[in-house]
């Protein structure tokens, strides 16, 4: 074994250790040390997919060298090593964009603490992405929760807090279902690592053993998992932690948070249940998805407030990924996996812009008050209009590339379930369209806040316009360059 | 069956349990009754996982005494599983209770309701 291949149980240790560092130091170096351990995360994983490029299949990570089935282990590979990028990208730009908001919504005492609730959700994230182990995912889960829990109270105010309750309860419920799915599972199988479980599930399903403790297990765990990630008839949640939420926070549950769940269930459904035995779950979520993706944009269409109208966006998106992931076609599973890097992208973007859009137009967040905010700040405009033509799938951009492969996907399917399918992007195409233009002209048209507002808003200073630019530029890379990692990821997916 | 049934007596009860628990969570107005609604859920879980664990006249996997024969044991890993769970439970209980503290000294109630209410006259 080389030294690169560490990495992955290396970033794992070094963000909960900087989390726990974070937590003693004084606010100014707390916040340089984030957003060197961010940028250092986000650089490893660079290095890290570099290397898996050139490295044929992928390999197993023993911890400590302990076999099955005491063992724990990690499992790497390009499609892992592609989430990974993604997510540590998304999170460093996340932190360098909304810092300039930290320092003025979050009480000083309380920004080391966003700090190192940050950390932990790195190092939940890296971990969840890796890991092979069943327990260990659910444990990861729980921290996940926890710091994005922590990441939406950490401005406190009565909404905030009540938004995080919210989400404490529906989170806790989806847990609580997960956790009792594994246990059942546990029980029929004796193993926890995904080989021996995929091994033993495979020999129940072609014996035709257990079949209602087997589906029970499966529709706990699928259920949880909906419900953590907020698919649609689960998705109360949704708009009031993301709207209320600092846009950083946002940003990260968003474009992390919910994402993480999914890939941890797609995981779950190629490397341990079997898309075959999945299947029947999978339809019914394939039904929650259409819906989801229709209903969350319909709502849209309904919400002046600027920033939750962007939350029930996201109702929509993931309503994509699941719909994808619920195909069990490995094409499926690829088209979900681009997906999730390209809607994260799109969406810190937004959710980072319109912070800024909204703080400039006197802190008024319905978008007809915010007539001529991409003229007082024209970076976060561009932003805005970048991530919303992505999220449109306008093309040159990620939501573009990533629609392509969702309708090649589509195309593999029966006569029905394609047309459907199809059906239901080419209206929410149409949906999407109707809110995100209206709100993108408004920005340019001519102002009528006074010009005071724009005055008195601080400045945003140079960390968001290099965030802002990235997460532009990485919108952009994904669309040009939509072919070649899309290769990456097939070639991760044909490994599942 | 009857037999069926009293043989898996304890996971019968946990599954009860964990019912219990969840519909407290979800249903319950009040904040303190589901916080311990979600004790419950995750204590059956526990209880579940045991139970599954426990055979009777056997031990724990401490090797004292030379005793190297593996059918004087039980398997460790389902009472690892159920302590990294209790210490998951704990927390989140931990976290939950903070922001109800939060949310109790702001609105001087506990029922969500109410809360929300609040908070939507706050909004306006």
């Amino acid at each position: 074994m080389e030294f690169w291949q560490n990495i992955p149980m290396l970033l794992v240790v070094f963000s909960l250790m900087s989390a726990a560092i974070c937590s003693v130091l004084p606010g100014k170096v707390a916040r340089v040390w984030l957003t060197a351990a961010t940028g250092l995360a986000c650089a490893a994983s660079a290095f890290f997919l570099a290397k898996m490029l050139g490295f044929e299949g992928d390999y197993v990570y023993k911890m400590g060298e302990f076999g099955a089935p005491y063992g724990n282990e990690l499992r790497c590979g390009r499609l892992e090593a592609v989430v990974a990028l993604t997510f540590t990208s998304v999170l460093f730009l996340a932190v360098l964009g909304g810092a300039h908001r930290i320092s003025t919504e979050v009480d000083p005492q309380r920004r080391p603490l966003f700090c190192t609730v940050s950390l932990l959700l790195q190092a939940a994230l890296i971990a969840m992405t890796y890991t092979n182990d069943m327990f260990t995912g659910y444990v990861f889960i729980e921290i996940t929760t926890i710091a994005a829990c922590a990441l939406i109270c950490v401005k406190s105010r009565g909404r905030t807090m009540f938004a995080a309750t919210r989400y404490m309860i529906m989170n806790l419920i989806g847990s609580g279902l997960f956790l009792f799915g594994l246990c059942m599972m546990y029980c029929l199988t004796g193993h926890l690592l995904f080989p021996q479980l995929k091994e033993q599930i495979a020999l129940l399903a072609a014996r035709g053993r257990y079949g209602v403790p087997l589906y029970t297990a499966l529709i706990l765990m699928g259920l949880g998992i909906a419900i953590k990630a907020g698919l649609y008839p689960f998705h109360t949640w949704i708009p009031n932690a993301y709207s209320s939420a600092t846009p950083s926070a946002a940003a990260m549950l968003s474009s992390l948070v919910s994402k993480t769940y999914i890939f941890l269930l797609l995981k779950a459904v190629w490397r341990v249940f079997g898309p075959e035995t999945f299947q029947p779950v999978g339809d019914v979520l394939f039904v929650f998805s259409m819906l989801g993706i229709v209903m969350g944009s319909v709502e849209a269409i309904f919400e002046h407030n600027v920033r939750r109208m962007v939350a029930w966006s996201s109702v929509a998106q993931i309503g994509y990924i699941f719909m994808a992931l619920s195909l069990c076609t490995r094409e499926g599973a690829a088209a979900a996996v681009f997906h999730i890097a390209a809607h994260s992208c799109a969406k810190s973007t937004l959710f980072l812009s319109a912070g800024r859009l909204v703080e400039v137009s006197g802190g008024k967040s319905d978008f007809r008050d915010l007539r001529g905010a991409g003229l007082r700040a024209p970076l976060a405009g561009a932003a805005f209009s970048v991530g919303a033509m992505s999220i449109v799938g306008i093309p040159v951009l990620g939501g573009f590339a990533s629609k392509v492969f969702l309708v090649e996907a589509a195309l593999q399917l029966s006569k029905w379930k394609c047309i459907l399918m199809l059906a239901v992007l080419a209206v929410s195409v149409v949906l999407n369209v109707a809110y995100f233009l209206r709100t993108v002209l408004t920005l340019y048209r001519d102002p009528i806040a006074s010009e005071a507002a724009a005055a008195k808003a601080p400045r945003a200073g140079a960390a968001f316009c290099v965030s802002m630019s990235a997460l532009i530029g990485l919108s952009v890379a994904l669309g040009v360059c939509g072919g070649t990692v899309m290769n990456w990821i097939r070639a991760g997916a044909a490994l599942l | 069956m009857p037999e069926l049934f009293w043989e898996h007596i304890d996971e019968v009860a946990a599954v009860i349990l964990f019912c219990i628990g969840f519909t407290t969570l979800l249903l319950n107005r009040n904040m303190i009754k589901k916080i311990i609604g979600f004790s419950m859920m995750d204590s059956a879980v526990f209880l579940f996982l045991a139970s599954y664990g426990y055979i009777k006249g056997r031990s724990a996997p401490l090797y004292i005494d030379g005793r190297n024969d593996p059918s004087l044991y039980v398997n460790p890993v389902p009472a690892s599983l159920v302590l990294t769970g209790i210490v998951v439970s704990v927390s989140v209980t931990a976290i939950m209770l903070a922001l109800t503290m939060r949310l109790y000294r702001r609105y001087r109630t506990l029922d969500i309701e109410e809360i929300a209410e609040k908070v939507r006259e706050e909004g306006k």
